[in-house]
């Protein structure tokens, strides 16, 4: 008999996937599919045109519908996955790394160059979301590649910041204390202890970022900045069928569904991510 | 108080700092836009405007001086509110801006409210039921943070305007115009605040001053109204200026969408248009607005949290350490 608990042993319960990391893992499979081979989803051509068979609702020949064009928009939709996908990605090793730069300067060199990089962070911040975007996009002209630029420049500030935050909390921690005090040489600290606890962390903001940008560059593609309408890229798309929305909504409807699914599959694989790292 | 007037002036002279480095970073970008900024007074490229017009705009632009004379004319400029004519209108920016400032403040402040609103209900709800009730909770905060705006609005114009007819499709002056934009607006921003307040509402539930709380026998519902939402609501707090920023952006959309006047609107045309002045205009006056939100919001975090308030009192090291010693815990 026992009067104190037992030590418990962590269990495996924890490591098991729960059903929406199930379905988000699925659905993470569907859109790398989907984007690296858009094909075996989709066999038909995205931007094959029949004018026959145009606006039609949905049905077995077209799961989706059909467009002004009678192109089928599941076939677009899947061909956009791509497009899509790479932009997000993109978008967010920009502003990663800028906020790794300019996190790991603030964080590491010192309070003078950590007061600098502060107020650059806060002269960005004062250019709020999308306007920093708009900014550059005034001065680069629109397109997908400046849009896909822009929305990694946007983020990046908040990247800055967390990272900064981050890379500070575990300068002062106790085990790099410890370190310090057994008289480990710095680059050993930083390479064994401060980079790799500061690493983890981003993973999960990378994760957590990717659906974040792609709402943003479909954004920016929908406002006539981005990917232009002929692309199969679902902001692109959506705003091609804001024109007949009172007769075929099915046009907007089924890539912003995509949009939706991409981003929350993020946020779900992000913060089981996270769950894990923090517990491992 | 002295140290407290001193905090003041630093926090006043950093929002100064902050907007001479916003006007310095777009004078100087926007000279990086390929073409003559007098032929885009003139109507851009296609206007074939006659060298005797161009030299024209370019005296009354000031664009035939130095670079840095016209960085400091146009500093001096808009140390008087001058914020220069528009391209496109022809009209002074300054009155223009302020004109369409109103529309998107109504709508962001109501947005932000109903947000408000979703949130603190949402995450007050899910965390009092059982786990059925946590993952509903935190699924609809999901998806709700993941729904971009310009494909809400069109969901909601498609259910309410054309299938129900009970909304209309493009903004009326009266209230009924303001439903749908404010909804657009605000259930992503609830998603997002509904996640973090969650997350810290859970935290304080299980932190000492709850506990203490209950042992003197306070009820549920006092701990919960009185000493975790209070908490709860911090993080979300220090976030409204982060959360007006996307309300920015948003209003980008939900204006276009909903044929608002704005700020949203009139910057798009101007991006779309080229109109440098009005761009400059809309990008001063937000980065005015934004900044002010960041000093309220400093100062509502202090009158919700009085710790912040003392510790900014009293020696700044201890509490950073304070705070590490609480990140290696949860680490």
């Amino acid at each position: 008999m026992t009067l104190v608990p037992l030590p418990t042993r962590p269990t495996r319960r924890r490591r098991r996937l729960t059903v929406p990391e199930a379905t988000a893992l699925l659905l993470a499979v569907f859109f790398l599919l989907a984007a690296v081979a858009p094909h075996w989803v989709a066999p038909g051509d995205p931007l094959a045109i029949d004018p026959l068979s145009a606006f039609q609702p949905s049905s077995w020949a077209h799961p989706f519908g059909t467009d002004e064009s009678g192109r089928d928009i599941f076939t677009r939709v899947v061909h956009g996955t791509g497009t899509s996908l790479v932009i997000g990605l993109a978008a967010t090793a920009i502003g990663l790394g800028l906020g790794i730069v300019l996190g790991t300067l603030a964080g590491m060199l010192g309070p003078v160059v950590d007061f600098a990089v502060n107020r650059v962070v806060e002269v960005l911040f004062a250019f709020p979301g999308l306007l920093l975007a708009l900014v550059f996009i005034l001065i680069f002209g629109p397109g997908v590649v400046t849009s896909t630029i822009a929305v990694g420049l946007s983020t990046a500030p908040g990247y800055a910041r967390i990272i900064r935050a981050q890379l500070i909390s575990v300068r002062r921690s106790a085990f790099v204390e410890a370190a310090t005090v057994l008289g480990l040489r710095r680059t050993q600290i930083l390479t064994r202890h401060i980079l790799p606890n500061t690493l983890a962390p981003l993973f999960v903001l990378g994760t957590l970022g990717i659906g974040q940008a792609i709402v943003w560059a479909a954004t920016l593609s929908y406002l006539g900045l981005g990917a232009e309408p002929p692309t199969a890229e679902w902001g692109a798309m959506l705003s091609a069928g804001r024109t007949y929305i009172t007769s075929a909504w099915w046009m907007s409807f089924f890539p912003g569904l995509f949009i939706v699914l991409t981003a929350v599959t993020a946020t779900v694989l992000g913060r089981a991510l996270d769950r894990r790292l923090r517990h491992a | 108080m002295q140290g407290r007037g001193v905090r003041v002036l630093a926090r006043l002279g950093g929002a100064v700092f902050v907007l001479w480095m916003v006007a310095t970073v777009t004078f100087f970008a926007v000279r990086l836009i390929p073409g003559d900024p007098a032929e885009a007074a003139l109507g851009g490229p296609g206007s074939q405007a006659s060298a005797e017009a161009l030299a024209a705009v370019r005296a009354e632009f000031g664009l035939d001086q130095p670079l840095l004379t016209q960085y400091l004319q146009q500093l001096q400029r808009l140390a008087t509110g001058d914020l220069g004519r528009s391209y496109a209108q022809g009209i002074d920016v300054g009155p223009l801006v302020l004109s369409q400032l109103g529309g998107t403040l109504l709508i962001a402040v109501l947005a932000l409210t109903l947000a408000w609103l979703l949130a603190l209900g949402l995450s007050t709800w899910s965390t009092r039921g059982g786990r059925l009730a946590t993952s509903i909770g935190s699924g609809l905060e999901i998806v709700a943070a993941a729904l971009p705006h310009f494909w809400l609005a069109t969901a909601l114009i498609v259910v309410f305007s054309i299938w129900l007819g009970v909304l209309p499709p493009i903004s009326t002056a009266g209230v009924a115009g303001l439903v749908l934009p404010v909804i657009t607006l605000a259930v992503p921003l609830a998603g997002f605040l509904g996640q973090i307040m969650r997350e810290s509402l859970l935290d304080a539930l299980e932190s000492p001053f709850v506990l203490s709380a209950r042992a003197r026998g306070e009820s549920e519902r006092g701990v919960r109204r009185i000493h975790a939402v209070r908490h709860a609501a911090l993080p979300a707090i220090s976030l409204s200026g982060w959360a007006f920023g996307s309300l920015i952006s948003g209003a980008v959309v939900v204006e276009t969408i909903f044929a608002r006047p704005g700020l949203g609107r009139t910057l798009l045309s101007a991006v779309t248009a080229r109109d440098v002045p009005v761009v400059i205009g809309v990008v001063m006056l937000v980065a005015v607005v934004y900044i002010l939100m960041t000093l309220l919001t400093d100062l509502a975090s202090r009158l919700a949290d009085p710790r912040l308030a003392e510790r900014s009192a009293h020696e700044h090291g201890r509490s950073e350490r304070g705070q590490a010693a609480r990140g290696r815990t949860r680490g």
